[in-house]
């Protein structure tokens, strides 16, 4: 990881990654568009929070943005994903509209989930976004079964099962790698390792080094990434789904990365240090993104700042609608318990 | 034109609604340990990987949580599994997926997706199998908004209400009594479907109503039997679905006969004849009761072993009479 940190802060065109033939100037736009759009409506949103505009909880991931664009951007809304707690990433990355998902937040009947499900639980079947899970390790066999689908249905589907580092060590994982495996299905397993299940260190929690060499045991590639480097994530990324496209089945991808926020509202930090986190926010994705594209000539500073204007009014209208919209019916309670 | 009504078994039949369903549906396929040439645990698939081939009667590795877990997530994106696990105590494996996310995505995500999937289990005791392969936990799903709850008791309807099951968007959990596999019945060729969500009269009598579902029912009308020869008519009740469960069906037959006893094989607390006894406390049949409610479930213990013990952690027949004798003549 620290070669490609060094790389990554080292920006000339000489040593551009080989991955950016594969993206024109549009795609790249599109996808620091989406990774400031997550950082805002996740600030927006922590905002809201402590303005008592929301309710319950939320685990921002701030500082983990490349990871859900650098996979996304191979997919388009025939593929599938699964997501976790730490989900509005991936839900943007994968098409979610903001709006809607403030809407959600705001616990408003235009949210994604008609508020029922709130930030832990936003999807978007329209865009194959089939939602965060509350349950750690919960979307892994699910995305396995969407991928038993698209093999079945021939649909030519991949599927990504987004997860965190502690979900490496659910049985639900285990069991899903192997089956994968065995019936050889179109699905990326991406593990978003950000150091801490809560509060504990993967170095505590975790027999081996990297989730990457859990790979072997299940007969599929494993790769380890730095998880804020665009280009490193898009790499293993876009060769992880063409393999699953051709019929070659499963990888394991670890992107190594940090969530500079705590886990959700309740953490007090006991469990890091100040120096721990200044030294990861140094290693912001965003700005490490927008200095490769200006030095690979994909977008100038004023693009890029038209992008960055963009994207505050996106979230300002967004807001907007969601706040003017209606709370649900208390007399719709049961509604959605069963289709019939 | 009526179809050609044959004597299948319970285990025939439900055999013959999966080839049916698979038939008519290409989406429909069979997920589950050892269903493939072993034919399943209790030879419930049978020969139908031969028919249907190895991908629409897929064997799973022992792999309860993420079989269950593949079930749902191919359910949510346009398959229809009917996922086996081969003894219903194996769902404690699985609870994670049916409970958090089978029974509550639809309702989660505002309604935009359905997850239409059976999950069919073994279940019960008198096999000598013991405390790890005898539990009736019925009660577990019926508490969860969600899930539909089935337990058919005759061939006619583990047929009927199985292909209801797999035509229904919702996730369905089956309860397959296993001393109910060899019995028999009359079940028609071809396809029919039973409702989801209707109790049945098995017997109509006056005096006391027996509430009892799979093999349970099956002796409650055994014990009507011996008691009608007392001059004791009992009337059973066959809920056939737990989630929902038919109250006014039961209410109405209270309402007939005063006198109530639930008889049902999970624990006796806070089983499904806890539930039964409080709706109807609660219903306009209370105040035609003239006896208290009785229930008989099963005893507050493991499922043990030894054939002795394992019969006296049950009701059986002779209890059941002995209850509703009791009920009757007006000593509880």
């Amino acid at each position: 990881m620290s070669a490609a940190a060094a790389k990554s802060e080292t920006v000339q065109p000489s040593n551009r990654p080989p991955i950016y033939e594969r993206l024109n100037a549009a795609q790249l736009r599109e996808a620091l568009h989406k990774m400031l759009l997550i950082r805002r409506f996740e600030e927006a949103a922590e905002d809201s929070y402590v303005r008592g505009q929301s309710y319950g909880t939320m685990h921002l991931s701030i500082g983990q943005e490349a990871v859900a664009v650098g996979v996304c951007t191979w997919l388009s809304d025939s593929d599938y994903i699964t997501s976790t707690h730490r989900g509005h990433g991936h839900c943007i990355a994968k098409g979610a509209k903001v709006d809607r998902m403030f809407a959600e937040f705001l616990g408003r009947e235009t949210g994604y989930c008609r508020g029922r499900g709130g930030s832990m639980h936003i999807a978007d079947p329209a865009t194959g976004n089939l939602g965060a899970n509350g349950i750690v390790g919960g979307g892994i066999p699910i995305a396995v079964g969407a991928a038993l689908s698209a093999k079945k249905l021939k649909t030519g589907a991949v599927v990504v099962s987004f997860f965190g580092d502690g979900a490496n060590n659910e049985g639900a994982f285990h069991e899903s790698l192997n089956i994968a495996a065995v019936w050889k299905l179109p699905v990326v397993f991406v593990c978003e390792n950000n150091g801490y299940g809560m509060s504990v260190s993967t170095k505590r929690s975790t027999a081996v080094d990297s989730v990457a060499v859990r790979a072997p045991a299940y007969a599929m590639p494993g790769v380890s990434v730095d998880g804020n480097h665009f280009a490193a994530v898009a790499e293993a990324s876009f060769e992880a789904t063409e393999r699953a496209r051709r019929g070659g089945g499963p990888t394991l991808i670890e992107c190594v990365t940090y969530r500079t926020r705590g886990h959700s509202r309740s953490d007090r930090n006991r469990y890091r240090t100040p120096e721990e986190i200044e030294t990861w926010k140094a290693r912001d994705p965003i700005p490490a993104f927008e200095r490769e594209l200006e030095a690979f000539g994909f977008l100038s500073r004023v693009e890029i700042e038209k992008v960055r204007a963009g994207v505050d009014e996106e979230i300002k209208q967004a807001l907007a609608f969601a706040e003017a919209s209606p709370v649900p019916s208390a007399a719709d309670l049961l509604r959605d318990v069963y289709t019939v | 034109m009526s179809a050609i009504v044959r004597e299948l078994s319970y285990a025939q039949a439900i055999q013959e609604a999966l080839a049916i369903a698979m038939e008519d549906d290409e989406r429909v396929f069979l997920m589950g340990e050892d269903i493939g040439v072993y034919g399943g645990a209790f030879q419930v698939t049978g020969d139908l990987v031969h028919r249907f081939g190895e991908d629409r009667v897929m064997d799973t590795p022992i792999s309860e949580l993420g079989g269950a877990g593949v079930a749902v997530g191919a359910a949510l994106t346009g398959m229809r599994p009917v996922f086996e696990l081969q003894f219903s105590d194996f769902s404690t494996l699985a609870m994670e997926q049916i409970v958090n996310q089978a029974a509550k995505l639809r309702f989660m995500l505002g309604g935009s997706v359905s997850v239409p999937l059976v999950i069919r289990m073994p279940t019960g005791s008198g096999t000598g199998a013991a405390a790890q392969h005898s539990q009736s936990l019925e009660a577990w799903f019926a508490h969860i908004p969600g899930l539909k709850v089935i337990e058919p008791t005759t061939p006619y309807d583990a047929k009927g209400m199985l292909l209801a099951a797999i035509a229904d968007p919702d996730p369905v959990i089956m309860f397959e009594h296993k001393l109910l596999y060899k019995s028999k019945g009359p079940v028609p060729a071809g396809r029919y479907a039973v409702s989801l969500d209707k109790a049945q009269v098995r017997r109509e009598g006056r005096d006391v109503t027996i509430v009892a579902s799979g093999i349970m029912c099956s002796r409650a009308l055994d014990a009507a039997a011996t008691l009608a020869e007392e001059g004791v008519e009992a009337e059973v009740i066959d809920p056939r679905s737990l989630r929902p469960l038919d109250m006014a069906t039961i209410v109405q037959s209270v309402k007939k006969t005063s006198r109530l006893l639930c008889v049902y094989e999970g624990v006796k607390t806070l089983g499904i004849g806890a539930e039964i006894s409080a709706a109807i406390a609660e219903s306009e049949a209370f105040a035609y009761l003239d006896a208290p409610i009785l229930r008989l479930g099963g005893a507050e213990s493991p499922i043990p072993y030894s054939p002795i013990l394992e019969k006296a952690a049950v009701p059986q027949t002779p209890d059941i009479v002995a209850a509703a004798r009791r009920l009757a003549r007006g000593q509880v």
